[in-house]
């Protein structure tokens, strides 16, 4: 059962980066359905830069980068050009795609070098990780799922408790009202996309730089999709998506550990479950009247001054 | 200083000129980008381009490539003309092939045109069922339909494999999980040798051009997508018109599953669809919503596809530059619209403008 949970945490990883870049991206009144794009640029810009210089730190610079620049043309289509949101985010997916398999053509199969492997090993954080079922879950991972761990705290208290988290709160509940009360809308979306667009990069470089290091084709593997699903399934907050990664994680591992303990239930319909799970949410948040749960108001509406 | 102001009065041809100039521009970006990666652009795209239309064979097999995007983008263009995105062309496919290939292997043995206008019909109403969930949650609770319609393409493929795997599989495959291959009185003819999907595709597209352009219930999604108020001040019963529209864009999506598992696969299979319900999202963009453009670009973009498959066979060229093309010209249209739908002028300092 512990290792069970364990592996959710590691499951749940690259889904929890994602959810973050695209819950930050949302607050600020943009739907990226590129995330699943920008997660393989990452993916295959970290795995390839950690193979050529075997640093662990310039792998995950070069994701950072490579999320960052998908989430730059979304952002200065979207923002500066007023492209349809939807559909801009979708040619970022089908580009990003295109980018890694692209790019990494010449390193299917080819293995991570040990500085880095070992980089990335299970570290034990002393005390806590004595503690029973919670210690081995949270905190015998890796040094890169302790970075998340930083960056739910982080966002959490920017979002909640600074004057830049309230402004970009205000920006994606209504961009007019915000830029009224004289906050600069184009750069607070401008920066907020990017910040998102980095974190996707890192979610996809978890899945090549721990979870699997070796370099396949489309090695995120649709978890961008279900990124995109769980910012709605968190209602727009950074510790349920939390939550909910581990939660899809593990729903994504269930179907092949009970197969091999036996149960003899159809993986593939276990599979379902998290978007069904989705689809449930999704239907019941129409119904929760709490304000803080809903949808930031100005969601896909792409922001131009005179039209206020 | 620079100013904007929102363009009212744009003529057609100016509108078209500036399309075109943005692909062309994203076709010499890529190029560019193409050389950079050590290939030669031109050998790159002339070889894509005789791959695609260098022999009547290979022009045939483009347009088969071509036609479950065309019909896939009609269905697509109805349900977003509303600005109801509907990006769950995928599973509507999936689950209209699903319906077919039910109707495929338990009709054995009935004439083969009735055989095909049931599995048609099947997969109409299937493809309609699986769009009408998310539209009636839409019109119900005002759910998203974006990540609804996104769900239910997983929850389509999941249960396909379900099938695949289960169920639907052939005890004669010896083991292997796959569904039965379909009987010959199933399998749609070859008109100069390519399937009568080419027809059904002409056909369903002077069917959505008149529905959109010359019906009343056309005209009123067109209505609802411009803004929700007119239509609901103009006494419109605009939940009607939404769950009218997503019956029609699932309902032709399904027809794509049919059309694909009846010609190309002859069979079901997780891997039927493959994306053509996300490249069916593109095609329908980059036609401007209108159904003869949208068989027009979902045919250029079967060149980009079957081009892509002969570069890496030729030049050895990764079909994913393919891919690339495919999002730049995307991001150069999408970008190119901001100077369809505003002016910008250049205005000096003195003018008194801040």
């Amino acid at each position: 059962m512990v290792s069970f949970l364990c592996a959710a945490v590691i499951a749940g990883m690259p889904l929890l980066f994602a959810t973050l870049g695209e819950l930050i991206t949302e607050k600020a009144g943009n739907l990226n359905l590129g995330v699943e794009g920008m997660m393989l640029m990452g993916a295959s810009c970290g795995f390839i830069a950690g193979y050529i210089t075997g640093n662990p730190i310039a792998a995950i610079l070069a994701a950072i980068i490579a999320g960052g620049i998908g989430a730059a043309i979304y952002a200065f289509l979207t923002i500066t050009l007023m492209s349809n949101q939807v559909v801009t985010g979708l040619a970022l997916t089908i580009f990003g795609t295109g980018f890694a398999s692209f790019v990494g053509k010449d390193y299917v199969g080819k293995v991570l070098p040990d500085t880095i492997k070992t980089f990335f090993m299970k570290v034990e954080i002393p005390g806590l990780s004595d503690i029973p079922v919670i210690g081995p879950m949270f905190f015998k991972q890796d040094i890169f799922a302790y970075g998340g761990y930083v960056i739910i705290i982080l966002i959490s208290i920017y979002l909640y408790k600074t004057r830049k988290g309230l402004n970009l709160r205000a920006v994606g509940e209504n961009a007019a009202s915000a830029d009224a009360s004289g906050i600069n809308v184009t750069l607070y979306k401008y920066v907020h996309i990017l910040i998102g667009g980095a974190l996707c990069g890192l979610g996809g470089a978890y899945m090549s730089l721990v979870t699997v290091p070796v370099w396949q084709e489309g090695v995120t593997g649709g978890r961008g999709w279900i990124a995109v699903a769980l910012v709605i399934f968190a209602s727009w907050n950074p510790v349920k998506a939390f939550a909910g990664s581990l939660l899809f994680g593990g729903l994504s591992i269930l179907g092949i550990r009970l197969q091999s303990m036996g149960i003899h239930i159809s993986q593939y319909l276990v599979d379902m479950l998290p978007y069904l799970a989705t689809v449930v949410v999704l239907i019941l948040s129409t119904y929760k009247s709490r304000k803080e749960d809903q949808p930031p108001k100005d969601l896909g509406n792409a922001y131009f001054r005179e039209e206020r | 200083m620079i100013n904007i102001t929102k363009r009212e009065d744009l003529s057609k041809q100016k509108g078209i000129i500036i399309r075109i100039a943005a692909i062309i521009l994203s076709i010499l970006f890529t190029g560019i980008f193409i050389n950079l990666l050590g290939y030669n652009s031109i050998d790159v795209f002339y070889n894509m381009v005789t791959g695609a239309l260098g022999s009547e064979m290979r022009l045939q097999k483009t347009i088969v490539k071509a036609i479950p995007i065309a019909v896939a983008s009609l269905g697509i263009l109805v349900a977003f003309k509303m600005k109801f995105w509907n990006i769950g062309g995928e599973g509507q496919i999936m689950m209209g092939a699903m319906a077919a290939t039910f109707v495929a292997l338990n009709l054995d043995g009935f004439p083969r045109a009735l055989t095909l206008v049931l599995m048609m019909l099947a997969a109409f109403f299937f493809g309609a069922v699986w769009a009408f969930i998310p539209a009636f949650f839409k019109v119900k609770c005002g759910t998203n339909e974006t990540i609804f319609t996104l769900m239910m393409n997983y929850i389509a493929i999941k249960w396909i494999t379900y099938l695949q795997f289960g169920p639907w599989k052939d005890p004669n495959a010896g083991g292997f999980p796959k569904i039965a291959t379909y009987p010959d009185n199933a399998v749609l003819p070859e008109v100069f040798g390519i399937n009568i999907g080419w027809i059904i595709t002409i056909i369903a597209a002077v069917i959505v051009y008149i529905f959109m352009n010359h019906t009343k219930k056309g005209y009123e999604i067109s209505v609802v997508g411009e803004s929700l108020a007119t239509a609901k001040y103009a006494g419109m019963n605009v939940k009607m018109v939404i769950i009218t529209a997503m019956l029609v864009s699932g309902g032709l999506c399904g027809l794509t599953g049919m059309i694909m598992s009846s010609s190309i696969e002859k069979t079901l299979t997780i891997y039927l669809s493959n994306g053509i319900g996300y490249t069916a999202i593109i095609t329908a963009w980059l036609s401007g919503l209108s159904a003869p453009f949208a068989v027009i670009s979902s045919f250029a973009f079967a060149v980009l596809i079957q081009g892509g498959k002969f570069i890496q066979i030729a030049l050895q060229v990764p079909a994913s530059v393919a891919d690339m093309i495919q999002g730049m010209i995307l991001f150069f249209v999408l970008g190119s619209e901001f100077f369809t739908r505003y002016k910008i002028s250049f205005k000096g300092q003195k003018g008194g403008e801040k």
